[in-house]
């Protein structure tokens, strides 16, 4: 035996496990990520070039105008001299024309108060309705109160008037609820007979104790304007057309032929013609069907003709949902006993309206969109203001980007929010499990 | 043994119209009927006391009175000594031609965005959302006024065009974008051989008939595909036919083209395309294009991804699985929103009166209106026209909707 193989070789044996290494430098990281999500081919490569390329000539040609953009000028000549040439917008008449964009230009200056009071209260009256699982159910009677209260702030006069309109709802709603367990007709029409009487007094009551001087002076429906005239006609369209779309789905669903077809006429009349021509109307044509002593402002009745609007297109998103319900529903309901209020009330609505959100949402914000078409029936809301007065005006003539950029962007955050809002809820109120 | 029999026959009573389910539907149908008719009563006698009080009525003979006004955009004749119900007509075909153009546009970008928005290219699909949230989520009538703008206020005057050395030039010399309305060569046939409506009715029959032979060539490539296994190339033969027959009658009938020449104040020859025209087209476009887009991102996600799996397994190419598996069934959701989105443009661009374009909105509803103050007659004929249009838009979708429908069981 050699002495080489007498000595003994140690055989290598790994005991402890090696460190984790970091993976290569191409694999990870921002590196790894823009390969999969830019540049994975070379269809792509030139796709995320050209977007890179887009972007860049947009934000080059767009970030001198906004970052040199002058606030503080009385009119464009101003701004053209303070500027020197440069690159750059003249924000100024946004600053200077404020009150005017939200307002209207007829609104009394020392009143602002009130519709800016009015539109906070709207959101703290929205809140318990928006998030309801997270704010106690009490505050839902400020929101019951707030119409009036709106009303009230924003065209001021009596008092008594949107109190007596309350106590009007307070009644009917007492009636109803003592008489809904004997027969819902009679609950129903009882609560009308009670809120007409509450209104033919109340009427009465306020004529003859009319005030000479009121809390808050009045303001007459035509001097609403700007930003302001869209909120308003927004909200009060799509919350006076939510109980008509119901009652025409439900119509529309009816089993009577002629209630049905009443339902349907109307639903597909209105969906057909465009909404200017309603519009045109409100303007030139209702008048004449209203007796000739009533004269109802322009505002009353474009805000008729919107909620008709409004209801077909809200009715339609509701029929779907009543449709998509699985007719089970509707015959465990009969099975229970239930007649058809009952069963409408308290197994088919609660299911339907709740599959039905993100369309009437999106109802209701193509119709806060759509209250910019009364600047063509020359009211003066946001775009009519900015096309009237502000760039007729001699001081700002020729102002376009900032005050159309300004508009954009106001109903940009107002329906973008919204329809986050929705998408929010719709998870929030998923209860299958798919 | 106890014989059943049916229970003994109730007369009707009364009290039956309100507590029998059998007979109060027909109880709360009359009411509706009556409080219907009532409500008509109440408005028709409104009408009728108020015309009464200013003196109206109800006739339709303006429409055959002269117009007056002039039209700067039209593609029949006209001008200001003929009726107002030509000057409707030029309105309705004005509505046509934006509507036409404005849902082809807002077709393509609104495919384009949808298919990129699923792209995986992060950058891509970021810049498609920015897209289709910053347009849906503001008023297509502000979109509009923008574009306008454009149009109007930022393009140069035709003055701009002039001298050695002018601040505008035409892009090829054959277009001109001024503020006044973009200038585009205007094809014309020297030697037509029935008179320019005919020629280029010619012209459309030779597409017509190039769409049926085209069709007729892919269907034998179909056939001879399914009997031999091998699929003949289509795609010379198709040009052939589309093209061979259109050029042949171009050289027959002469085409030439008219270019727009800068002369006195104003471009003329050519087609003169108004900027309240590019406005409402581009605008409609694409704000409805940002819709579509959602549309189409839609249809392509509810096919289940077992479809791609599956139709890959059988070794299909990516494209052939988009065009003969994933797109076939992803056209059945899409196309009726599609459908209903062209509805909404028909009835946005109702807008042009906001920019001045001379559609039906703008004629009839708003000149002729003004200048007869016949409003009522006015509106009644705006809706029916609106109503038409949409009425058969639907029907063709029901049509469409029952071809497509899954055959189940």
């Amino acid at each position: 035996m050699s002495d080489t193989s007498s000595q003994r070789i140690e055989p290598f044996v790994r005991t402890d496990m090696l460190p984790e290494q970091a993976p290569p430098a191409t694999q990870s990281g921002l590196i790894k990520w823009s390969r999969d999500n830019l540049f994975s081919s070379t269809s792509n490569s030139v796709l995320t070039v050209l977007s890179i390329v887009a972007i860049y000539y947009i934000a080059v040609s767009s970030a001198p105008w906004l970052f040199n953009g002058i606030w503080n000028a009385s009119s464009i000549r101003e701004c053209r001299e303070i500027l020197d040439g440069a690159v750059g917008g003249c924000f100024a008449v946004l600053t200077e024309r404020w009150n005017q964009l939200l307002f209207g230009f007829t609104y009394p200056d020392e009143q602002y108060w009130r519709p800016t009071l009015a539109f906070v209260l709207l959101l703290v009256a929205a809140a318990p309705v928006m998030f309801f699982k997270y704010l106690p159910s009490r505050l839902l009677a400020f929101t019951a109160v707030y119409p009036f209260l709106a009303y009230w702030l924003i065209w001021g006069g009596p008092i008594l008037s949107p109190i007596f309109a309350l106590l009007g709802f307070v009644a009917g709603y007492l009636v109803w609820n003592q008489l809904v367990n004997r027969s819902f007709a009679m609950g129903f029409f009882g609560a009308i007979v009670a809120a007409f009487a509450t209104w033919v007094i109340g009427g009465a009551i306020t004529g003859a104790v009319a005030p000479e001087q009121t809390l808050l002076s009045a303001v007459p429906s035509r001097d609403m304007g700007g930003f302001m005239l869209n909120l308003i006609l927004g909200t009060v369209c799509v919350s006076l057309s939510l109980p008509l779309g119901i009652a025409l789905a439900l119509g529309r669903q009816s089993d009577m032929p002629i209630i049905k077809w009443i339902c349907v006429v109307f639903i597909e009349f209105v969906r057909g013609v465009p909404l200017i021509t309603l519009l045109f109307v409100a303007s030139v044509v209702l008048a004449y069907f209203f007796p000739p002593e009533a004269s109802i402002d322009l505002i009353l009745r474009v805000i008729i003709m919107i909620t008709m609007f409004s209801s077909a297109y809200i009715a339609e998103v509701i029929r779907g949902a009543l449709a998509a319900l699985p007719r089970g529903q509707y015959e465990a309901a009969d099975s229970l006993g239930l007649d058809y209020p009952q069963a409408m009330r308290l197994i088919i609505l609660p299911q339907a309206l709740k599959i039905s959100i993100p369309g009437i949402v999106n109802v209701a914000v193509g119709l806060f969109k759509d209250t910019t078409l009364v600047s063509v029936i020359s009211m003066f809301d946001l775009v009519g203001m900015i096309r009237g007065p502000i760039l007729a005006s001699t001081e700002w003539n020729g102002v376009y980007w900032e005050l159309f950029g300004f508009a954009a962007l106001l109903f940009f955050v107002v329906c973008y929010g919204i329809s986050q809002y929705s998408q929010w809820l719709e998870r929030e109120l998923a209860t299958d499990h798919r | 043994m106890t014989t059943l029999t049916d229970p003994p026959q109730e007369s009707f009573r009364l009290s039956m119209l309100l507590n029998d389910t059998r007979y109060r539907s027909y109880t709360f149908q009359f009411l509706a009927l009556i409080a219907l008719f009532a409500a008509f009563g109440y408005l028709g006698a409104n009408l009728v006391q108020n015309l009464r009080a200013a003196g109206l009525n109800i006739s339709f003979e303006f429409l055959s009175e002269p117009a007056g006004y002039d039209i700067n955009q039209r593609l029949i004749e006209y001008d200001s000594q003929r009726s107002h119900w030509r000057a409707s007509v030029v309105g309705i075909l004005n509505t046509l031609l934006v509507a036409f153009l404005a849902c082809v546009t807002a077709t393509v970008l609104g495919v384009i965005a949808g298919v990129l928005r699923l792209s995986n290219n992060w950058l891509v699909r970021k810049l498609m959302s920015v897209y289709v949230e910053a347009f849906r989520n503001v008023p297509v009538l502000i979109w509009i006024i923008i574009i306008f703008t454009i149009m109007t206020a930022v393009l140069p005057s035709p003055r701009a065009f002039r001298g050695d050395d002018p601040a505008a030039r035409m892009l090829f010399d054959m277009f001109a974008f001024t503020n006044r309305g973009v200038y585009v060569p205007a094809p014309s046939f020297s030697s037509g051989i029935f008179g320019t409506a005919a020629d280029w009715l010619i012209i459309l029959a030779s597409l017509v008939a190039s769409f049926f032979i085209a069709r007729w060539n892919v269907h034998r490539a179909d056939q001879i595909q399914e009997a031999t296994g091998q699929r003949p190339v289509t795609v010379w033969a198709n040009l052939a036919i589309w093209f061979g027959p259109l050029i042949v009658l171009c050289w027959m009938m002469g085409l030439t083209w008219e270019y727009p020449e800068l002369g006195g104040f104003n471009f003329s020859g050519g087609w003169t395309i108004r900027g309240s025209l590019i406005a409402l087209w581009f605008a409609l476009a694409i704000y409805t294009g940002a819709f579509i887009a959602e549309n189409v991102r839609a249809g392509i996600q509810a096919i289940s991804k077992g479809q791609t799996a599956a139709a890959a397994s059988l070794g299909l190419r990516p494209g052939r699985i988009m065009n003969l598996v994933i797109l076939p069934q992803a056209l059945r959701v899409i196309i009726p929103p599609l459908i209903s989105q062209y509805l909404n443009i028909t009835k946005n661009s109702s807008l042009a009166i906001a920019v001045g374009y001379m559609d039906i909105t703008g004629t009839l509803g708003g000149i002729t209106l003004n200048q007869t103050g016949r409003a009522i007659e006015c509106v009644l004929l705006l809706m029916l026209f609106y109503l038409t249009i949409s009425l058969s838009i639907s029907a063709v979708m029901n049509i469409y909707n029952n071809a497509v429908k899954l055959k189940e069981r």
